[in-house]
């Protein structure tokens, strides 16, 4: 192909669509508009994040010696209690809620959820259950841990463990009508043209995610209903000296945290799958094999449960399924992993904010990773069962996976979400400070519990001192890491460069509309030409210059080629020259001057003619999309 | 994701066709998916009762005077009236779907009432149950896993019949639900199917193993 040929231009993406910005006090209603509870989700579970944050920091103030002085024990045990409770159950579940309610409709081309009541109502049953738990701190606060493992939580703090469990059961509720959304919402209304595997990573993620909170969430409901009736009837389903029987709550309590660490991770996968090929300008390594290995992972994590209770009296055969149960997660995690870096290797990758910590979350999550599966390993586990081992790799897989993934997120969807971009400057300096803080904070515990630490002590042997302090050092670090975020975050709002629809010059269909996207997302329902991730494919750009793997897709300024709510009005308006426009797709990379758009015919007679027949024969519906998969 | 399959052609050729066929769905109402919604609600909700029941079972199996605990006996008779009153409601409320389907609100309203009758039978003879057990809810471990599924299922029987005078109060108004729209007629049958279905598992679980 040569320029000879080429006149067709490139379709405006969003014609008559115009950046909607809602009034700040919508932010503060029942909205049923799936954006603004997804701004209402990220922006709350954020306010829990500083809250959570604060009670880490003073933790670790008062662990900087090994003896008490910061705080009493009493009180630091209710720290660590409300910094777990909070930091899971309302920062990184409700952040992950909270990014797919804002995705999932923009991605699979929906005007809303499936239930836009019904996601209202799930969110705002997050910040009385959240208000309650921070309140609970003020009267007689939980002291038994995120875990609330009876005996103990029945006999310390018993206001606090009652207002614990009524919370987390709103919390549950919540989290229950939201996967319901979000399973229906990624089943039935996806765009007419979009089979489930041409849907973006992250929606297969959700689903997996939808199915484990589903099938989890309620059974650790009917725990902390007996263990209400236990802490508040005198009934003793938990308590040994009424004849009950405490590990069948630990069954029940990992039957859903466990699946729970899936529920915090698999939508970070999801999303470092649909950032990476887009900084990296290459297509996502392995589609299936991710997307598959989202909903393996999600099936195992139901399996697996009784590795918290390897020293709980475990039978030693059942100590050995699970075991094996647990090792074998290792393997689609490792597809996913392996899927990643075969998608940056050789890419043209873009060093931004968002990259960064996308790839920063791949190496720390391989590390907690690590230690998880030297953990999974009965005779291992029961030497760093409970220590700061355990502390070391659940940090990795939280704070280096989900947090890392979160912030890799924001970074790369806060253009669409505000209209505005964030600033790269402060960015790197944010990742790298939270990237140095977390590993000082954290790497130290490794071997902190290898030596025999104790974890959920305020006291502590003298000899652990100075690992500690450096521990407490990271820790400040990582707390003064989030405030050049905070202040980016909040000033890029108002003062930030303007993005655009694309600024990344994406593929996913959210963004395929305006930034801030209008009231009903898309004016015109837009129809799928490729899949999801195709960045430098020889399909877009084989002609012009010749290359053919360029990893720069055809893209206009602000809009995709490929990607089209509407068809172009040249091809639309002409169907004799069908077969033949069809060449000129590819060339449309070299020109895409508007006032071509008007020129007829758009392309040249330089096509063969003898080309038309076989052309024909190429397109029988077994082409780009499966619209068999739906 | 048959990248390689991917070509101009064809792509081109993929645009058109989905084109033509969804100009047509352009500002439409997407279907009513409210009760698939309520059916995924449901398998949480018997998730609860899952897991509780694993719990129920799991303290059978661990304790050691599980059996042999004399206070904690159960009557048969009462209980079997009352679940042979509960399964037939199940069949009863069908009626009331079969009769929606033919239009018939009068019908409907019939079926409802039944139901919620027979409903309100049940609660009424568990509360007599209660009343006249010799165990409380501490006795021991049995007597409360009894109460508490026992009464977390009667919870649920109390919400059914709620919902069903939701629809019966409804309905007073002669076209609320036709043959066409009657949402609320199936969402409250399929709670009162689940219902049902929880209570037989309950019934054998606690008072015939």
């Amino acid at each position: 192909m040569t320029s000879a040929h080429v006149h067709a231009t490139v379709p405006a993406t969003t014609p008559n669509q115009v950046p909607v910005y809602r009034k700040w006090l919508d932010y503060f209603t029942f909205n049923p508009d799936h954006k603004v509870i997804g701004i209402q989700y990220l922006v709350t579970s954020f306010i829990f994040y500083f809250m959570g944050g604060t009670m880490a920091t003073a933790m670790r103030t008062e662990l900087a010696t090994p003896s008490p002085d910061f705080v009493t024990p009493e009180v630091y045990n209710s720290l660590l209690t409300l910094h777990g409770t909070v930091m899971i159950f309302l920062w990184i579940i409700p952040a992950g809620a909270g990014l797919a309610n804002y995705l999932i409709p923009l991605m699979i081309g929906a005007q809303d959820m499936a239930f836009p009541k019904l996601n209202a109502l799930a969110f705002w049953m997050i910040p009385p259950a959240g208000l309650m738990l921070i309140a609970s701190f003020f009267l007689e606060a939980p002291q038994a841990g995120w875990t609330s493992y009876p005996p103990l939580s029945l006999v310390t703090g018993k206001v606090g463990e009652g207002i614990w469990i009524m919370s987390l059961l709103i919390l549950g509720t919540s989290s229950i009508l939201g996967a319901i959304n979000f399973l229906i919402t990624i089943l039935k209304m996806r765009v007419p043209s979009m089979g489930l595997h041409d849907m973006p990573l992250f929606c297969w993620a959700m689903l997996a995610v939808a199915a484990l909170v589903l099938i989890g969430t309620p059974v650790l409901a009917g725990a902390l209903i007996l263990l209400a009736f236990d802490l508040l009837a005198g009934t003793a389903f938990f308590n040994p000296t009424g004849g009950g029987n405490p590990i069948v709550y630990q069954h029940m309590f990992w039957f859903y945290s466990h699946p729970a660490v899936y529920i915090m991770i698999l939508p970070l996968f999801g999303a470092i799958s649909d950032i990476l090929p887009v900084h990296a300008r290459k297509p996502i390594f392995g589609y299936r094999a991710i997307a598959y290995s989202s909903l393996a992972i999600s099936f195992l994590g139901l399996i697996v449960w009784a590795h918290h209770m390897f020293t709980s009296g475990t039978p030693a055969w059942l100590r050995m399924f699970f075991m094996i149960a647990t090792m074998v997660i290792a393997v689609p995690t490792g597809i996913k992993i392996f899927g990643w870096i075969a998608t940056i290797w050789g890419g043209k990758i873009q060093l931004n904010s968002a990259m960064l910590f996308a790839i920063g979350f791949i190496s720390m999550f391989v590390i907690g990773g690590i230690s998880g599966v030297m953990v999974a390993s009965v005779p291992f586990d029961l030497h760093v069962h409970d220590t700061y081992f355990i502390v070391a790799h659940l940090h990795y897989v939280l704070f280096g996976g989900s947090v890392f993934g979160l912030y890799a997120a924001i970074y790369h969807w806060y253009p669409k979400i505000t209209g505005r971009m964030l600033n790269e400057t402060v960015g790197i300096f944010h990742f790298i400070l939270t990237f140095i803080g977390m590993n000082l904070t954290f790497m130290p515990m490794h071997e902190l519990g290898l030596l025999g630490m104790n974890r959920r002590i305020a006291l502590y042997d003298p000899r652990f001192t100075d690992l500690n302090l450096v521990c407490t050092v990271g820790s400040y670090i990582l707390a003064f890491s989030t405030l050049p975020f905070l202040l980016n975050a909040v000033a890029s709002w108002f003062l930030g460069t303007p993005a655009g629809d694309n600024p990344w010059r994406a593929l996913t269909l959210e963004w395929m509309t305006t930034s801030p996207p209008p009231i009903e997302n898309f004016e015109i329902i837009p129809v799928l030409t490729t899949s999801p991730y195709d960045y430098g494919v020889s399909t877009h750009n084989s002609a012009g210059d010749g290359s053919v793997f360029s990893p720069e897709p055809v893209l206009s300024d602000d809009s995709s080629v490929t990607l089209q709510p509407e068809p172009d009005s040249v091809v639309a308006d002409n169907t004799t020259d069908r077969q033949v426009e069809s060449y000129a797709v590819a060339s449309l990379i070299v020109d895409r001057q508007p006032e071509n758009r008007a020129d007829e015919p758009a392309v040249e007679s330089s096509v063969p003619n003898g080309s038309s027949s076989s052309l024909q024969v190429e397109s029988e519906p077994a082409g780009a999309i499966n619209f068999d998969d739906r | 994701m048959q990248i390689s399959t991917t070509d101009p052609v064809k792509t081109l050729v993929e645009h058109h066709s989905a084109v033509e066929t969804t100009a047509s769905a352009h500002d439409m109402e997407h279907p009513d998916y409210r009760l698939l919604g309520i059916m995924v609600f449901l398998f949480a909700e018997g998730m609860i009762f899952l897991g509780l029941f694993a719990a129920y079972l799991t303290f059978r199996a661990v304790t050691p005077d599980w059996f042999s605990d004399e206070s904690t006996k159960l009557e048969l008779l009462l209980p079997g009236i009352n679940t042979t009153i509960l399964v037939a409601s199940s069949f009863v409320i069908h009626q009331a779907d079969i009769a929606i389907k033919k239009n018939d609100v009068a019908g409907l309203r019939t079926w409802f009432l039944a139901t919620a009758l027979m409903g309100l039978t049940f609660l009424a003879g568990q509360l007599y149950e209660y009343s006249h057990l010799e165990f409380g809810l501490t006795t021991n471990l049995f007597a409360s896993t009894f109460y508490v599924l026992t009464g977390f299922h009667g919870l649920h029987v109390t919400f059914g019949l709620i919902l069903i005078a939701a629809v019966w109060w409804r309905s007073r108004k002669p076209n609320h639900y036709s043959s066409e729209h009657h949402f609320g007629v199936e969402a409250a049958e399929l709670y009162w199917h689940f219902v049902d279905v929880v209570w037989i598992i309950l019934f054998v679980l606690l008072y015939i193993l």
